[in-house]
């Protein structure tokens, strides 16, 4: 009884074995499905998951709109800091004062791309956007401000 | 047709007509031995590119491709950068046991050279007890683990060589057993022996199972002595850092890491020798035609081709297997093999006397 069990301990060690060989076998003669990136040099035809979190942008149309309403929510969504928002005041042409946007800054160097900021956005004003290739000399050049210069508030977003 | 021994012959009556004999035996030391270093460096650079290669293919990936064609010049840039790099000896360390172990591993490695037939009557020292002394030297190495652990002062590099000595003590009794077959089917210790045996067909096939039993245990003990994976144990990256060379760098890392390649090339040249009749040409039966054309085929090529088909099987091995645990290995030893190569070795004597093998 006991070398029964033996030796179908050593047959099914040499049987499973043999398995595993094949399956790198076949790897080793099928060289065509590379799985390897090869990534300078495919620049151009890289294509990215559609979920790939490259850093925070803000989109803005062709008039120079965006959609953010400088309610704060990400940056209180944040959980590390990484967004700043400065509002200001502007004067609508009925003399109303209105809450708005001064700057938007981003932290690209705090930031763990988390998606939790474009989550509590309530207005899809900002969204991550596929650029990977973040490095640069200076820190002070990661520090980010996303609404363009002279940018508004698209009408009908509130 | 052009043959390594006519070069060795034509050479040593060049030598002869010369100097006088006490000055021949010199010269032609001296010769072997730079021929020997040069064998190891080239060695080392194809079989580290060679590794990473299969690896890369096994994986699907593309491996090293950079520097030069395919990227073939990896391992010489590699060995450059090994080079220039500073031999750091630890603070700690026993200086003299440390800096002798690299060397003790080499010299073993180099020693190991000695009986094994290159090519037809190409042999450095065809002693009659060729094998006895393969099983022997071999067996010196894990002096030169142990140094290298012990003397590093390194809690990792001492569990890595005692690993390794308790692996290459249990394994060298299969690999010895298996060896055993061989011996026993043949009659003689003596290298040369051993391969005119195998003219009429290799010992893998004349002798039935028992012999292709004995060649499985040999690879698998020889993966276990030279501390490949799936036994690597002994250096075990993801526990001890590296094992026995956690603490050398530059040229003595190198050894060491040659010194396992090399051990690599000269258990896979055993196994050729003893089990697919080392140069001897593959032949079949009556095919007179057939075996024609092997025998046309250079000596020098059948036996490196051999051997590399071997190293082929071990990096196979490699990049398939997990690596095992310390119980395991000693259970797979002592519970498997162990037992399994005896039976075999009475099975092979039976065959031996009756004279069943062919």
């Amino acid at each position: 009884m006991f070398l029964k069990e033996y030796i179908s301990d050593v047959y099914g060690a040499v049987k499973s074995m043999a398995i595993g060989m094949k399956r790198t076998l076949y790897y080793f003669t099928h060289h065509q499905e590379i799985i390897t990136q090869q990534y300078p040099d495919n620049r151009d035809t890289l294509v990215l998951p559609e979920r790939f979190r490259g850093e925070v942008v803000m989109a803005h149309d062709e008039k120079n709109e965006h959609r953010c309403t400088g309610c704060t929510a990400c940056e209180l969504a944040c959980p590390n800091g990484t967004i700043k928002i400065i509002t200001k005041f502007d004067i609508s042409p009925e003399g109303k004062k209105k809450k708005a946007i001064d700057k938007f800054i981003y932290h690209l160097e705090l930031c763990t791309m988390c998606n939790l900021c474009i989550e509590a956005c309530p207005t899809n004003a900002i969204h991550m956007a596929q650029t990977f290739e973040h490095s640069v000399f200076d820190r002070a050049q990661l520090t980010k401000v996303l609404n363009k210069p002279g940018s508004k508030l698209q009408e009908g977003v509130e | 047709m052009w043959n390594l021994s006519d070069i060795a012959k034509s050479v040593d009556e060049w030598l002869n007509s010369v100097m006088s004999p006490t000055w021949v035996l010199v010269v032609e030391m001296v010769v072997i031995g730079v021929l020997a270093i040069a064998l190891f460096a080239v060695l080392g650079l194809v079989l580290v590119i060679m590794e990473r290669k299969v690896a890369a293919y096994m994986q699907i990936r593309l491996g090293p491709n950079r520097v030069g064609p395919k990227g073939m010049l990896q391992s010489l840039a590699d060995t450059v950068k090994l080079l220039v790099k500073e031999g750091l000896t630890p603070a700690g360390a026993d200086k003299f046991l440390f800096n002798l172990a690299p060397f003790i591993a080499m010299i073993t490695a180099m020693l190991l050279l000695a009986p094994l037939a290159f090519a037809k009557d190409f042999q450095i020292w065809d002693l009659n007890i060729g094998v006895l002394y393969i099983t022997a030297v071999s067996s010196l190495s894990v002096i030169g683990i142990l140094m290298a652990g012990w003397s590093s002062n390194n809690k990792y590099s001492l569990l890595g060589a005692m690993r390794s000595g308790a692996q290459i003590v249990s394994y060298e009794l299969s690999a010895g057993l298996a060896i055993m077959t061989v011996v026993i089917l043949t009659g003689s210790l003596q290298m040369s022996e051993i391969v005119k045996s195998q003219a009429d067909g290799w010992w893998l096939f004349k002798g039935h199972i028992p012999a292709i039993i004995s060649f499985v245990i040999f690879i698998i003990a020889v993966t276990a002595e030279t501390n490949r994976a799936p036994f690597d144990l002994a250096e075990a990256e993801s526990e001890l850092t590296a094992g026995f060379h956690t603490e050398y760098s530059g040229m003595k890392f190198a050894l060491f890491f040659l010194a396992e390649y090399i051990n690599v090339f000269i258990v896979c040249a055993v196994g050729a020798t003893l089990f697919l009749g080392g140069w001897m040409p593959f032949h079949i039966g009556n095919w007179e035609g057939f075996n024609h054309v092997m025998d046309y085929i250079p000596s020098s090529i059948w036996f490196f081709g051999k051997t590399f088909f071997l190293i082929f099987v071990i990096m196979w091995f490699r990049w398939t297997f997990p690596r095992l645990r310390i119980d395991q290995l000693l259970n797979l030893e002592w519970k498997y093999l162990l037992p399994i190569s005896m039976l075999n070795i009475l099975v092979v004597t039976l065959i031996a006397i009756k004279g069943w093998h062919f």
